[in-house]
């Protein structure tokens, strides 16, 4: 982790295959004053899932709010760089067009619909569908396949579910759409670590078997590296270091600042005062 | 004290025939309120936003159709023309008042509508004039018979015309795409957009809808009061069937219509002599007042639901 790697150009790896999603230097204003992502870059392979980290209000929403261009919706524009997704720009675009185009978001906090039952909400995810209902349908069916526990309370109002339920109802809401890639932010927030786990776990399987490309913002660096083959690391509004996620997880800064292991094992209470300043870029 | 409590009951059970008519009377009055709460209803569902401006739009409405059928339309291409006007109303209302405010408190888009409800007044006063017309689209008037009661078939047509229009609203939004639409977008405007549901497709439609409705309810109220300004205050009795119903159901504001009208012409004929007349004026704001302190969502409103 050095100030070095803030300013480099797009990163190049793999290099074989172009990559399906592309953010270049991205620059965010919120209200035209709050200058909230620093030219952000990052890119996402076909097929890859590809976190996204960092503490609160380091940028990770908004990257994906960019991405997504819910971001106008909420006073922010972006104001330099672009965003390419499958070799097309598509940062002037509505959120409509993107899902049609299979980017979707599946936004922090969950967000059912809270008076619509969990089939229904489940539904409208497949608003911008236009082949018909039966194949709606088989979706419907295939969604229940990953998460039965939906198909036990498809007739419950998805405001009086469980925080667990209600985050496989927002990501089986998001697959109705027949995305190609899924925008997951923050699929962790207020769920029991062995739910968290469930849920990553459905993440890896969908991605193995519909070959759906994840790009995830989590705040859990411990559980996201694993299941992430690719990581992004912001401060500030700055990708401040990538890498692979086995790189990232043996890297010092990180097992020190993101995965709260030392160094130095466990430290003394006498040593507190020599306890390193955490980083910043600023 | 038996003036109130004795005496009104004595009459209910000495001419049951004529409560019967009071009653009947008061339910099918009570509908009209209903077509008018309707479209506020279809706008605060769709968006969270109570619209000043529907009793502006039910005015609109009737006086471009009165206005269309004195230039020497036939009633139903006046009809058709009008809601052509409605759907153009709904979607400048979109462009140059909801798009700016998108993301702003549920206050401020409600002062827009009061905005939007003095613009209407005026401007369809300006075009049309501002004389009181008569409206004849040829719905009966003269009263039946049935049995010892009389009922009047201009009532009886308005409430038909509820019902259906209630049963197609109720299917649209329950069973159709853009219904599910409709109501994933008046529970959470960023989910819905985040899901691929345009919104401004959705709130042209629901502002359409609701012009629709208003169209019928103007038709209503103009062939039953003459068109004229103070349509507009009709709105002001849909408040207390919107209170009762709860905002944001159909069937609600159905319910909630039959409760006032009957109520109010009941308390009015058998206890307003008890009270000194004219209780029809302020009974419904009464209840209307009763509900907000026992039961603040309306019989059938959305719970707001709240999990710890």
């Amino acid at each position: 982790m050095s100030v070095e790697t803030v300013d480099r150009p797009a990163p190049e790896r793999g290099g074989a295959t172009a990559p399906l999603l592309a953010v270049n230097n991205v620059e965010v204003i919120y209200d035209h004053v709050i200058l909230v992502l620093k030219g952000v870059s990052l890119e996402v392979p076909p097929g890859g899932i590809v976190a996204l980290l960092g503490a609160n209000g380091a940028g990770k929403s908004t990257t994906l709010k960019a991405i997504s261009n819910l971001l106008r919706a909420e006073r922010g524009e972006v104001t330099k760089g672009s965003v390419q997704f499958d070799g097309e720009r598509v940062d002037g675009l509505t959120p409509n067009d993107l899902v049609t185009r299979g980017v979707i978001q599946v936004m922090e906090g969950r967000h059912c619909f809270e008076h619509l039952t969990v089939e229904e909400n489940l539904m409208t995810g497949a608003y911008t569908r236009r082949e018909g209902r039966r194949a709606v349908a088989d979706d419907l069916e295939k969604v229940y396949g990953y998460f039965p526990r939906l198909k036990e309370r498809r007739t419950s109002q998805a405001g009086y579910t469980s925080g667990g339920e209600q985050q496989m109802t927002a990501i089986g809401r998001a697959l109705m759409s027949r995305p190609r890639m899924i925008l997951l932010d923050e699929p962790s927030m207020g769920l029991a670590p062995q739910l968290v786990e469930e849920i990553f776990e459905i993440v890896r399987r969908l991605n193995e078997r519909e070959g759906v490309t994840f790009l995830l913002a989590e705040q859990n660096t411990n559980i996201a590296l694993r299941y992430a083959s690719y990581g992004y690391i912001l401060e500030n509004g700055r990708v401040v270091l990538d890498g692979d996620a086995e790189t990232l997880r043996s890297n010092e800064d990180v097992k020190e600042f993101y995965l709260g292991l030392g160094t130095a094992g466990r430290k003394s209470y006498r040593d507190v005062k020599f306890y390193k300043r955490r980083k910043r870029w600023l | 004290m038996s003036a109130f409590f004795i005496d009104p009951f004595v009459d209910i059970f000495s001419y049951p025939a004529f409560f019967l008519e009071v009653l009947i009377g008061g339910l099918l009055a009570g509908v009209m309120y209903s077509l008018v709460a309707l479209g506020f209803v279809l706008i605060f569902k769709a968006s969270g936003v109570f619209n000043f401006a529907q009793g502006a739009m039910v005015l609109f409405a009737a006086l471009t159709l009165v206005g269309l059928i004195d230039l020497g339309a036939p009633v139903w291409l006046a009809i058709v023309a009008t809601i052509a006007v409605m759907v153009t109303l709904a979607m400048s209302i979109e462009k140059v008042v909801l798009r700016p405010l998108v993301n702003q408190p549920a206050i401020i888009l409600f002062m827009a509508t009061i905005g939007i409800s003095y613009f209407l007044d005026g401007f369809g006063q300006t075009i049309w004039g501002s004389e009181i017309k008569t409206l004849e689209v040829g719905i009966p008037k003269s009263p039946l018979m049935v049995g010892e009661v009389l009922i009047s078939r201009f009532d009886l047509f308005a409430g038909l015309t509820a019902g259906v229009l209630v049963a197609v609203l109720a299917i649209f939004f329950q069973k159709t795409r853009v219904g599910r639409a409709l109501r994933a977008v008046a529970d959470d405007h960023q989910a819905a957009m985040s899901v691929g549901i345009p919104l401004r497709t959705i709130w042209v439609i629901v502002w359409s809808v609701a012009g629709i409705v208003a169209l019928v309810a103007g038709i209503m109220w103009g062939s039953k009061l003459g068109v004229q300004f103070s349509i507009v205050l009709v709105a002001l009795k849909a408040l207390p069937v919107l209170i009762l119903g709860g905002f944001t159901s159909i069937p609600g504001a159905i319910v909630g219509g039959l409760i006032i009208g009957s109520g109010e012409k009941v308390a009015e004929v058998f206890w307003g002599p008890a009270l000194g007349g004219a209780i029809e004026d302020w009974f419904g704001y009464m209840l209307a007042m009763l509900f907000l302190l026992f039961r603040p969502q309306g019989l059938f409103g959305e719970k707001i639901i709240e999990r710890v």
